[in-house]
């Protein structure tokens, strides 16, 4: 691809933790293993300068593949490079100890503790005091030079409407091309919002397996739809897509495809399956809300996302940088301080793709360099585990 | 070039207003993937985003945008005409309408999904 963009001078700075990943923030994590410690860990959190909780509402009495996933979710975001060390905090040790444990194998520091036959008061005594340390030694580290082939990166859009299938998407989808032959791994996902483009992403499955199983993974899971006695009219578009002048999901999953690029997917994987650098464009089996996909993603191992808009989703992550694109000129306007990259004159034709990508991978390059984002100024810290099915 | 509508490829039957648009506009509106302009006098308002019927549209249609089928005209709509909700349906979601006259299966896990 011969053009003049800031890839080819890409001076890129993160962190390398000691299992060899790169991450371009340097969070301390205080990570609940369940309801009953998101105060504890919340407390931690209040004292402790630098740190991080990351309250939800699961991991009492789950059971099967659902009880996996939040593990997952769990240690994944544990072991994300964006994480120098992690406190994990459960109600009794068995579970806490199997979450640190998933996170120990990156050779990060990592701690537990648990509630029953202590209290609130002691735990968090005890965990501040080593959360102090961790906070303490990740402020020593320094950001050393880093390449875009080191980094897994993921993508996703939402409050979407047309402006993103015209511009936005299809510049975020060229930045996408530029990234993956650089050799980063790109995480997309949403497989009910691929609802009537989902052959388009069948055929650009790299081998006849990883089409196979994408095909799979995307009946099954109109099966489920279809086995509720439903359909998703009225949930997919969604109103604000329809406000925006999305009319059907056909239209939707059109305009969301084209931000996924033109390279061939290289791996199929389930939820919150880890992403390693070097694997190009992946699809993940994903909800299609906004926190829920971003969630997943920062669970693979994402440590920055991409995400376009058109009517204005806010979303952002606690321990990931959430870049925000928007090509409608009503979002960039009345909602500036949510969007980072702002495209409007993509739209009416005054810049071309290239110009787009250029705009987008600068923003990147900031970013990924400390750069705070609009998520990050906004303390858009969403976190949502996905939930596949009511517990015991 | 500042554009006011925009299509995706020049065969399709919809385009996408870049700006709010008013009824009576006369329009010349390019595609993306080049080809013929369409010239397009508006018979109604559209709002940035909305669609834009590039040809006369019958009731029963199914429209091409991205060169793909989105949908079904559930009303007819003439050249120039707003397309949206209110006369084009998805040709998928349609297991509400056939589950009225069969008989929903009980909720249950599914697996891969929730």
């Amino acid at each position: 691809m011969a053009r003049k963009s800031p890839s080819k001078a890409m001076r890129l700075t993160g962190y390398r933790r000691p299992n060899g990943a790169v991450g371009v923030r340097n969070h301390v994590l205080i990570l609940p293993v369940d309801d009953l410690s998101n105060a504890a860990a919340e407390g931690v959190a209040r004292l402790i300068n630098g740190t991080t909780a990351l309250p939800h509402p699961y991991g009492r009495l789950q059971f099967g593949e659902d009880l996996e996933l939040t593990f997952r979710t769990l240690a994944g975001h544990g072991a994300n490079a964006n994480v120098h060390g992690v406190v994990v905090i459960g109600i009794e040790p068995k579970w806490t100890d199997r979450v640190a444990s998933a996170i120990a194998k990156t050779g990060k520091p990592v701690e537990t503790f648990s509630i029953e036959r202590h209290g609130d008061l002691n735990v968090i005594n005890a965990a501040s005091r080593v959360a102090y340390r961790m906070v303490q030694d990740a402020s020593e580290l320094r950001r050393e030079p880093i390449q875009v082939s080191e980094l897994v990166l993921s993508i996703k859009c939402g409050e979407s409407d047309p402006t993103l299938g015209l511009a936005g998407n299809k510049a975020q989808g060229r930045a996408v091309d530029r990234l993956v032959d650089m050799g980063a791994s790109v995480i997309f996902g949403e497989t009910s919002e691929l609802t009537g483009g989902e052959h388009l992403i069948a055929n650009r499955c790299a081998t006849p397996a990883l089409k196979r199983k994408f095909m799979q993974i995307y009946n099954e899971y109109i099966q489920m739809i279809e086995a509720q006695g439903v359909d998703l009219m009225g949930s997919q578009p969604t109103e604000g897509n329809i406000r925006g002048g999305l009319s059907t999901i056909e239209e939707k999953a059109l305009g969301n495809i084209q931000k996924t690029g033109t390279r061939p997917v290289n791996a199929v994987l389930n939820y919150a399956e880890p992403v390693k650098p070097g694997q190009g464009l992946v699809f993940m089996n994903s909800s299609s809300a906004g926190a829920e996909q971003v969630t997943l993603c920062a669970a693979s191992g994402s440590v920055l996302h991409f995400f376009t808009t058109g009517q204005g989703n806010v979303v952002g992550h606690p321990l990931m940088p959430v870049i925000k694109v928007s090509p409608n000129p009503i979002t960039c306007s009345t909602m500036s301080e949510h969007i980072d990259v702002k495209l409007p004159d993509l739209l009416v034709g005054d810049i071309n793709l290239d110009q787009a990508a250029d705009r987008i991978l600068d923003v990147f390059i900031r970013t990924a360099n400390g750069r705070l984002t609009a998520a990050e100024l906004l303390r858009h810290n969403e976190f949502v585990i996905t939930k596949l099915y009511p517990s015991a | 070039m500042a554009h006011r509508a925009l299509a995706h490829k020049s065969t399709d039957d919809v385009a996408i207003a870049v700006a709010d648009l008013k009824a009576g506009e006369e329009l010349t509106i390019h595609s993306l993937e080049g080809g013929k302009p369409h010239k397009v006098k508006l018979l109604e308002d559209v709002p940035l985003g909305h669609k834009v019927a590039l040809k006369d549209l019958p009731k029963g249609h199914v429209v091409i945008e991205y060169g793909e089928k989105v949908g079904q005209m559930t009303q007819a709509v003439a050249k120039g005409g707003y397309v949206h909700v209110h006369n084009i349906r998805t040709l998928r979601w349609n297991y509400g309408e056939k589950a009225k006259s069969a008989k929903p299966k009980a909720p249950g896990r599914a697996k891969g999904g929730r």
